[in-house]
């Protein structure tokens, strides 16, 4: 059969070819057909429709702009590169797009009170920021390794009135504070809407997250016909679970003429074994609810991720990642911390500014990739996210790669 | 008949419940954990189940989480646990024996592999806590086609509407989970439970095993008196967690297990 679209996923039981699904416990499973009913009539509802669309302008600052980047392109010599600007919207990053969505049809179902884990605690800052404007209790599940190295996202939530819970199993990362979460909805499921901050998780997240996120993918159509009057040539965005990236490649997907590159986190190389890097160095597996290359053992135990990014340091990837890369359609590559940091420094000091960290990783990509291309190649980057977050993980390696700046 | 419909079956006709213990395999290492498997059927063990463990026990409180960690630090895996299986079913034809845990490392095992070695090692069920009936074709009816049971969870969000699908392609027995949260976690009022019940016997002829909380020989006896089956597994645990010696161990899991089985035993007199 040939594949006349690679935008109609999930199937009925949310999968994306092998990959996705539903494995999770029998206590959330008809929780899972709830929020999956629920979504189905919201996003077909004007009503619903509208006041997302009202909130993702007013509230969060859509559209954002696409940024022809002139002194990173001049540096560069090769493609003309573009920036989408999700680092502007409110709370900072491209993770508010999602929980706007998703805070709207919590408040539909009747939901008192919202959980989420957090990595680098952006999701968990647009989480609280979210339930605030709405007046609803939240708990952010949050490592211990991340909150140490994420103090200033911590104390913004608590500013914000969210609860943050350390969770100290495993390595203290973002995996870990998923579990925890998942314990908390189990155990209270009447009141809680659990906010699921990547394309990952079982079905209908992967597939409701994508679809909050797909604005940014959506306007940057709009933007380059508008400004150039055709499509990109390529797109790049880093992946951790994968949702920047997801929103930015989906509405792409059927234009066969857009390439379209997704970048891990390498961490200290892919042979090392200390990454963050699913698709290239893991193998399909079954981890929080859906099927999805994994970084395990021989045993089938997970292993814990590395990057230098919180925001990337997670041992899975979104079904419809794994189930593009086991077709094709989407080229996967990597890039290790130092890639990144030294990807970071330039765009600082090319175009004032400041990317998060997991951002740096689809900058480095562009790096490596830009100069060997024609001029008239248009190559669009998501800034998913600013970097003042990042600024003691920055500090830390300062010294020694003083050398790139 | 396999050895859960025997089990179920001899006890009934002793007008009594059974006691299900859970264990995870190779906590805290590999000889204790034997040694307890090994004596919980003469401690009042009438099936038992056996933890696979798992890096990321989504649906395990605290206990269990850590009698995980304790397993996997004293490196268990999956063929271990079968090797567990295979020696334990050297002294013992007639304990059912089910394994317990989540569907990651037997994915990863090669689920025909899987189904044969357990087969073969005298495994009699399986409990997969992250696999629902909508994804049966992943090892339950495999498994099924091969003679082992699959024993479903059911919950207090299985409603009515949900519970004949989840129940489907259920045997050997019915695990109720008494109440909405992870194991270890408070436990269910009477009430709740003999209402419970009541429900599931409507749709199911299978024996009904109740679990979650249940951590003395009194609040065993009261769950004997309504279900078929009563599970103990983190309060088992504590007694490993909390040993200061193999020998410890071995005596704290199988004094509390001799416990149990008397409040289980004792109930419907």
């Amino acid at each position: 059969m040939t594949q006349t679209s690679y935008r109609t996923g999930p199937d009925a039981t949310g999968l994306f070819g092998s990959f996705g699904g539903q494995y999770v416990a029998e206590t959330l499973m008809p929780l899972i057909h709830d929020l999956a009913a629920e979504y189905e009539k919201a996003k077909e509802d004007p009503a619903f429709l509208k006041e997302l669309a009202y909130f993702q302008r007013d509230y969060v600052g859509r559209p954002s702009p696409l940024y022809f980047a002139e002194r990173l392109t001049e540096f560069c010599g090769g493609a003309k590169i573009y920036l989408k600007r999700e680092e502007l919207n409110h709370t900072g990053a491209h993770k508010i797009n999602n929980c706007i969505g998703q805070i709207l049809l919590a408040r539909r179902m009747g939901k008192k009170r919202i959980i989420a884990e957090t990595g680098a605690g952006m999701h968990g800052v647009a989480t609280a920021t979210v339930a605030a404007r709405f007046g609803l209790e939240c708990v952010i599940f949050m490592g211990t390794t991340d909150i140490d190295r994420q103090q200033a996202n911590v104390f913004r939530m608590k500013l914000l009135g969210a609860k943050v819970i350390p969770v100290t199993a495993g390595t203290g990362t973002l995996k870990d504070a998923m579990n925890e979460a998942l314990r908390d909805w189990v155990t209270n499921v009447d009141s809680t809407f659990y906010m699921i901050g990547t394309v990952a998780g079982p079905h209908p997240y992967p597939a409701m997250v994508r679809d909050f996120q797909a604005v940014i993918g959506k306007e940057t159509r709009e933007q380059m016909l508008d400004q150039e009057g055709r499509l990109p040539d390529s797109l790049v965005a880093c992946i951790g679970g994968g949702s920047n990236a997801m929103g930015l490649f989906h509405p792409f997907l059927d234009d066969k003429d857009v390439q379209i590159i997704g970048v891990e986190a390498a961490g200290h190389g892919i042979e090392s074994g200390k990454h963050a890097a699913s698709l290239n160095g893991g193998v399909p597996g079954v981890l929080h609810g859906n099927r999805t290359f994994l970084l395990q053992d021989d045993d089938g135990q997970i292993i814990d991720a590395h990057s230098i990014s919180a925001g990337l340091d997670y041992p899975g990837i979104g079904p419809e990642h794994a189930w593009l890369h086991d077709i094709g359609r989407v080229e996967y590559t990597s890039v290790t911390d130092d890639e990144a940091l030294a990807a970071f420094h330039k765009c600082c000091r090319l175009e004032g500014i400041i990317p998060a960290l997991e951002s740096a990783h689809a900058l480095a990509e562009v790096f490596k990739r830009a100069p060997g291309l024609p001029k008239d190649h248009l190559m669009v980057i998501n800034l998913s996210g600013r970097g003042d977050k990042d600024m003691q993980t920055v500090m830390h390696h300062y010294d020694e790669q003083e050398e790139h700046i | 008949m396999s050895r859960l419909q025997a089990r179920f079956a001899e006890l009934k006709q002793q007008n009594r419940a059974a006691l299900v213990t859970f264990i995870t395999a190779g906590d805290p290492g590999y000889d204790t954990s034997l040694e307890i498997l090994k004596g919980l059927p003469a401690a009042g063990a009438d099936v038992i189940e056996l933890g696979m463990p798992f890096t990321d026990p989504m649906a395990d409180g605290p206990a269990i989480q850590l009698a995980n960690i304790r397993a996997l630090a004293a490196k268990q895996d999956l063929k271990k646990t079968l090797q567990m299986v295979r020696q334990f079913r050297e002294g013992n034809s007639d304990t059912p024996l089910v394994l317990m845990g989540y569907f990651n490392p037997i994915h990863k095992y090669g689920v025909p592999a899987f189904i044969a070695d357990a087969k073969e090692a005298g495994v009699d069920g399986l409990i997969v806590v992250d696999l629902p009936p909508e994804h049966n074709v992943d090892l339950a009816d495999p498994a099924q086609a091969a003679g082992l049971d699959f024993i479903r969870l059911t919950t207090p969000t299985t409603d009515d509407k949900r519970l004949p699908k989840v129940l489907n392609g259920s045997s050997g027995f019915v695990y109720y989970v008494s109440v909405a949260g992870v194991t270890g976690s408070g436990s269910a009022t009477l009430d709740h439970v003999e209402q419970a019940v009541a429900r599931l016997r409507r749709h199911t002829d299978l024996p009904i095993s109740i679990g979650f909380g249940i951590r003395t020989a009194e609040h065993a006896a009261t769950i004997a008196r309504l279900a078929d089956g009563v599970v103990v597994g983190s309060a088992l645990i504590d007694h490993i967690a909390n040993a200061g010696s193999s020998q410890e161990a071995v005596k704290g899991v199988l004094g509390l297990c001799a416990e149990l089985a008397e409040g289980v035993r004792g109930a419907r007199k």
